[in-house]
């Protein structure tokens, strides 16, 4: 007993304050506001008048200012409620048009507002301004008209749209109050599940009891410790509401099953309620079952149904479930119109040739990070979109009851035993949850940008880039859906001081070495065009997972997502011959997928560059061919006359040598096609398969899968890449690793690309290192840097290159692009998909010296 | 890159004169510093016959790239002087112009302190290029120097004799011959023409090139047949240069990165803007017909959905009962364009408080579009891959949702009554389609149906009996406006 007796009481009230919410305290200058806000809130969550006006006038007394002061609260109190932190008005609020005010604000942000009233006595509240330099000379009339406000306000409180009202009555009372904060009814985020969310039931019971079996319930309680939810409207229409609702209730009273209500719900509440309401969609049903139900029962389903809250955040934020879906500024918020959009949704105003309201589609609205699922609006199949999905599969109306496990996100469903209700119009996946073809939103990826990244964390897109990659984007691209990925542009090796080269695989060798990498691969360069093929198994799959329109079984694109063949047919073609050497290869099986996304090199680089080849390079050649002979046999002349030229012969000659070892270099890379006669595709990495990226798997095992489709292929479609490994570490292997470039480029090949072996590989600071760099041949080089880049006065000056920038830019697209494929095999929405394949594009169109 | 000049003579008029014209020795090979390389003149033969004297530029192609080092692709001012695959150390372009006037300025102004009579005295030329680029090809070429008195010969050069199906390069190899020039002439004509014939858009223009031209021209630009298409070549560069330098280097990029011309994706404006800025009768036709529907329906704030340089922005200004115009654009640089021709950064403010310019790509869904009582999409549809024609009709009937539509788009019946389309062409390089009526009418009422629409096409120009108009135009409505108007 003594133990308890020297702790004191709490003498105060406990202030139940919800965690997000609008608190308006209310009371005269001096009722002593800003010191019960100072004790009860933190610092940044207090907004006060006085510390507005002085912000706006100097002065935190200028009563002049106060029109413009309250603008600035009001901007503050709204930012603060727009990003979901509570927020303190410390102002008189005497007035109910500055109250009025407080509350449309609350409302415009979905809050509750909570008023606070210090009712202090006039006397108190002026002796306390006395003691203040600043407040001593304010007129006692004030303080005596702010006390006759707040009097006549009190009765209103409520009724002016406070959720809660707190009074207290005397500075004793005042000084002793705590404020306790509350959870929003609708925050159940502590809670993890696991979850089994279960559709529309409409009085289905015997459905209910099968697809509670075969998720494991045991008469309502399942043996794993799973919770079911219930997305509402779970009587009306069916056959035996009331055996629904027994078994619901039941469920949620024993902290089985957790319920949100629909608008049928809602319906047949105000039914119960004594409420006049039309007995129509099926209300008539459920009444007349509910007419054998004792008085209790009904008492009880009132009372359940009065309880109800209208959507749930669970699961960390993570999953929210609610009848008629929910867009993301609505989640956990409480107000009447997010309840009303909980219920039933939202509608464009329009109706149908059913007499129905249109629903507006706000699924594909959706950007949300939380999986929102709900119900309402029966589809045939439940689908993702948005990482929404509507789990009403008219199981009424003959169609089945759907469930979600959470966090699995798989879909279990029961059929209907059959149709126990006629629908008024026929399913179809028309608003939420369809696949036909309705574009992006411009806001996924216009104007200047973030984009998260695993690998690489924030990575920031400029305007004028998104803007360049828009234009390209819209007026050449293929269907975003077919368009998953975009290749990230690859840093040339460290220029290399070795005499006559400007790239040399030394450099590359060593540089990995520094990394901390042991093992590389050297991959041949192709030397034709990039390419990226999407292929699917057959057009079906192609219909399904990507949402293909017209019939196609996959894409063929480059670079910047151009289709590679003008012509269909072609591409079709080609995605034919790389299946079947694919399906030879039992690559489909073996990867468990119907679709590869493959990074390639598609040959010879004159069927796409052919533009280029005919204004530039074969230009450059024909220039050159013209008049380098006339030149040389003018020199000659002279030379023979006896003038001295000194040593421009000399010069002149190497010139021409130099402008005919640069035509054969791109003669290499040219030959002519006839069809797909000549035409070669020399994959080099698979990049995502069904639900998986395989960027990271290393690239031995990499080759060793497309080698064995590469000999599957009898059509001369598929080319191996050749490659060797080198360890960095070896001076031996290095020396190997460069004889076989000297080796391959001597014979005028293009180069190499060297790799990590483990493909994406981390330094010791946790970054990726450089996926791959290139080391280009020295012939090749001059398509690059001109036919006389060798010459030594040339080089030395052409050494003077800077590679930061690209470097830098090749591990931003990198990263972007393992984003891409991460959220491809994740099964992400399309704009998260196409968010980080936009910001490669626009990245491209960074300014960097597009000779590296 | 290389020209020669040859005269002949006889031992009262020695051919050698052409040492004391040109102000440089034949016995010597000098070497002359240019902004750009080192140019070399020297004689191959130099006797009493027969002179030649031989102009040799060796232009430094490395320093050319990294002359304008710093910010954007390696800093020079446009996309292929930044090109170290460059033509200009071997083709005969502005470069040598440039070094031509610099090393012979004397000769070129008909000046000779040793024998003052010489250079006014026509003597026999025969001057060759063996490497000319030429824009317009042997036909031009013909057209510029035929007409000064040059007996012309003009060879194209072909691309690479191991692909005969690349066919001809841009240059030919020009010889001219004349007997009645002096060589004043003849160094004015190459000044003035090798420019004109590059007409690349690589060669840094000088504010004084008016004056250079008007002083190379002297009595012959003139009267010339071709005066205005060399004047406007001459001195177009420099608009052009400049619009590259601002606003195509991200496109350029972009083409780069996959092996592309820019011209292949940079195309959204034609490059023959003389044209829009005298229009064609049928763009007004057009413009007439969509004022007239749009006033009809009693819209107020409209969408121009491709506006592209704004023309029809700027006619929708003029009526004062549209009181918001919105033009969208995918294209910044057609945006920029109808920018200026709007001249919103001077227009009053209660004027531009009608009208707004947005990059907007119509292939995505725009919140910023909704809620407009109509929107017209003007020749805009042809310029997209029909694969990607579902997402244009969802974002315009679907999401944007104005209560009119206005869709024009030409008749591809009607192109046989246009004389200088060759058979099976389309009207514009970048139209990816062009749909007969019928195509149009059934893409139409498929439209209306899908999205609530009641639809009308109407034709646009003369309504050809046989093969329909030139333009067609469907005009789209929604039920709501129909019910309004029936209430």
């Amino acid at each position: 007993m003594t133990a308890t007796a020297v702790t004191p009481r709490p003498r105060g009230r406990a202030l139940p304050v919800t965690d997000l919410s609008l608190v308006v305290l209310v009371g005269a200058s001096g009722s002593g506001k800003s010191t019960f806000a100072r004790r009860h809130f933190k610092p940044t969550e207090v907004v006060s008048s006085d510390f507005c006006r002085g912000l706006v006038a100097d002065d935190e007394n200028d009563q002049s200012a106060s029109r413009d002061a309250f603008d600035v609260l009001h901007y503050i109190a709204g930012k603060r409620l727009a990003a979901g932190r509570r927020t303190v008005v410390d102002a008189t609020n005497v007035q109910q048009d500055g109250r009025r005010q407080l509350i449309e604000l609350a409302r415009k942000h979905d809050v509750l507002p909570i008023a606070i009233v210090l009712d202090v006595p006039e006397a108190v509240c002026a002796e306390r301004n006395a003691t203040r330099v600043d407040r001593a000379d304010m007129p006692r009339r004030v303080i005596q008209r702010h006390t006759r406000e707040l009097r006549r306000s009190l009765r209103h409180l409520e009724r002016e749209g406070f959720r809660k009202v707190h009074v207290l009555r005397g500075a004793e009372e005042v000084e002793h109050a705590t404020v306790v904060t509350e959870k929003r009814f609708n925050d159940l985020t502590h809670l993890a599940g696991p979850f089994d969310v279960i559709g529309d039931v409409h009085g289905c019971a015997a459905e209910l009891e099968a697809l509670l079996g075969k998720l494991g319930y045991v008469d309502g309680r399942h043996p794993e410790g799973r919770t079911a939810v219930f997305v509402g409207d779970l009587v009306d229409r069916g056959p035996d509401s009331p055996g629904v609702l027994r078994r619901v209730m039941a469920m949620v009273k024993a902290g089985d099953a957790l319920c949100v209500p629909g608008n049928h719900e809602n319906k047949f509440g105000r039914h119960l309620r004594g409420r006049k309401v039309q007995h129509t969609h099926g209300l008539a049903e459920t009444v007349e079952q509910m007419d054998g139900e004792s008085e209790e029962f009904r008492a009880e389903v009132r009372e359940f149904i009065d309880g109800l809250v209208s959507h749930y955040v669970l699961d960390g934020g993570r999953l929210v479930v609610c009848h008629a879906g929910l867009p993301e500024k609505y989640h956990g918020r409480t107000s009447g119109r997010v309840r009303s959009h909980a219920l039933y949704g939202d509608t464009t105003g329009e109706t149908d040739e059913f007499g129905l309201p249109v629903r507006y589609p706000w699924a594909e609205d959706y950007r949300g990070r939380a999986a929102v699922v709900y119900g309402h609006t029966p589809v045939p199949e439940a689908t993702w979109l948005n990482n929404t999905i509507c789990l009403d599969t008219g199981a009424v109306f003959g169609g089945k009851l759907t469930a979600l496990r959470w966090p699995e996100r798989e879909l279990v469903d029961v059929p209907a035993e059959r149709v126990w209700y006629e629908p008024a119009r026929p399913l179809r996946t028309e608003a939420p949850g369809g696949h036909e073809g309705r574009p992006l939103d411009l806001a996924d990826v216009h104007g200047r940008r973030f984009v998260e990244t695993r690998h690489h964390g924030r990575i920031s897109i400029r305007e004028e880039n998104a803007a360049a990659a828009l234009e390209v984007m819209s007026r050449f691209a293929i269907d975003p859906r077919l368009l998953p990925y975009l290749p990230p542009t690859m840093a040339p090796t460290a220029t290399s001081h070795l005499d006559g080269y400007l790239e040399h695989p030394a450099e590359a060798f060593a540089q990995y070495a520094r990394d901390g990498v042991a093992r590389v691969v050297c991959e041949e360069k192709h030397m034709g065009s990039r390419a990226v093929a999407l292929v699917c198994r057959d057009a079906d799959v192609a219909a399904r997972r990507f949402g293909a329109a017209g019939g196609e079984t996959g894409s063929l694109y480059t670079r910047t997502g151009r289709p590679f063949f003008d012509d269909a047919s072609v591409t079709e073609e080609v995605l034919g011959r790389l299946r079947t050497a694919v399906t030879e290869a039992g690559l489909w099986d073996e990867l468990a997928t119907d679709w590869l996304l493959l990074d390639a090199e598609l040959m010879p680089w004159s069927l796409k560059a052919a533009g280029l080849l005919r204004s530039q390079y074969a230009a450059v050649g024909a220039a050159s061919g013209a008049v380098l002979p006339g030149a040389l046999a003018a020199l000659e002349g002279a030379a023979a006359r006896g003038v001295d030229v000194g040593d421009l012969l000399g010069r002149q000659r190497e010139r021409a040598d130099s402008a005919a070892a640069f035509t054969d270099a791109y003669r290499r890379y040219c030959w002519t096609t006839d069809g797909l006669d000549g035409v070669h595709l020399a994959p080099f990495q698979i990049l995502a398969v069904q639900g998986r990226s395989l960027a990271a798997l290393p690239h031995d095992e990499q080759l060793a899968l497309i080698d064995r489709a590469v000999e599957h292929d009898t059509t001369g479609l598929l080319r191996t890449t050749r490659r060797l490994y080198v360890d960095t570490a070896d001076p031996e292997s290095v020396r190997a690793g460069v004889d076989w470039w000297l080796e391959m480029t001597g014979r005028g090949g293009e180069g190499m690309v060297v790799k990590p072996v483990g493909a994406l590989v981390h330094d010791e600071k946790g970054r990726p290192v450089q996926p791959g760099v290139k080391c280009r041949g020295r012939e090749y080089l001059r398509i690059v840097y001109g036919p006389e880049y060798t010459r030594p006065e040339n080089l030395a000056r052409l050494r003077d290159r800077f590679l930061g920038h690209k470097r830098s830019l090749a591990l931003r697209e990198y990263a972007l692009g393992l984003e891409a494929l991460d959220r491809l095999a994740g099964g992400e929405p399309l704009w998260r998909v196409h968010e980080p394949v936009f910001a490669v594009l626009a990245l491209e169109s960074e300014p960097v010296d597009p000779r590296l | 890159m290389f020209l020669t000049i040859s005269t002949t003579g006889s031992p009262q008029r020695p051919a050698t004169d052409l040492g004391f014209l040109l102000h440089k020795h034949p016995e010597k090979a000098q070497a002359f510093s240019t902004s750009y390389g080192t140019a070399h003149v020297l004689y191959p033969e130099a006797d009493a016959e027969r002179c030649t004297a031989a102009l040799l530029l060796e232009v430094d192609a490395v320093a050319l790239v990294r002359r304008g080092k710093g910010k954007g692709r390696g800093g020079a001012p446009d996309g292929a002087l930044a090109q170290y695959v460059n033509d200009r150390p071997y083709a005969a372009s502005s470069l040598l112009a440039v070094a031509l006037s610099g090393v012979f300025s004397s000769a070129m102004r008909g000046v000779c302190a040793a024998r003052p009579e010489l250079p006014a005295r026509p003597r026999p030329l025969h001057v060759e290029v063996p490497a000319l680029p030429a824009r317009g090809g042997p036909g031009l070429v013909r057209r510029l120097f035929e007409p000064l008195g040059w007996t012309v010969t003009a060879e194209p050069v072909a691309l690479d004799a191991e692909f005969p199906g690349w066919g001809d390069s841009r240059y030919v190899r020009l010889v001219l011959e004349a007997e009645t020039l002096t060589l004043a002439e003849a160094l004015r004509h190459l000044y003035v023409l090798l420019p004109v014939l590059d007409d690349a858009k690589h060669y840094w223009v000088s504010p004084d090139e008016v004056d250079k031209l008007l002083r190379a021209g002297e009595g012959w630009l003139p009267g010339h047949p071709e005066h205005k298409l060399i004047t406007s070549r001459y001195l177009s560069r420099r608009w052009s240069l400049t619009r590259q330098a601002m606003e195509r280097l991200e496109l350029v990029r972009l083409a780069e990165a996959d092996d592309s011309d820019v011209e292949e994706i940079d195309n959204a404006v034609a490059a023959e803007t003389e044209s829009e800025e005298r229009p064609t009768p049928l763009a007004v036709r057009r413009r007439e017909a969509i004022l007239t529907v749009l006033r009809a329906s009693g819209a107020a704030r409209v969408l121009d959905l491709g506006c592209g340089q704004g023309q029809l922005v700027q006619a929708l200004l003029k009526d004062p009962s549209f009181t918001e115009i919105v033009g969208v654009d995918v294209s910044m640089r057609a945006l920029a364009i109808a920018s200026r021709r709007l001249k919103l950064d001077r227009m009053g403010e209660r004027q531009a408080a009608r009208v707004r310019l947005l990059q907007g790509s119509l292939t995505y869904t725009d919140k910023r579009l909704g809620g407009y009582d109509a929107a017209v999409l003007s020749e805009v549809i042809e310029h997209l891959d029909p694969p990607r024609l579902p997402a244009l009709e969802y974002a315009v009937f679907g999401a944007a949702r104005p209560r009119t539509v206005l869709v024009t788009t030409p008749n591809v019946e009607y192109n046989v009554r246009w004389e200088t389309l060759p058979a099976g062409h389309v009207r514009h390089g970048d139209h990816r389609f062009e749909w007969t009526r019928g195509e149009f009418r059934a893409w139409a009422a498929e439209v209306a149906e899908r999205h609530r629409y009641t639809v009308e096409v109407v034709p646009v120009g003369p309504d050809d009996p046989e093969v329909g108009p030139p333009t067609q135009m469907a005009v789209f409505t929604t039920g709501a406006v129909k019910e309004a108007k029936a209430a």
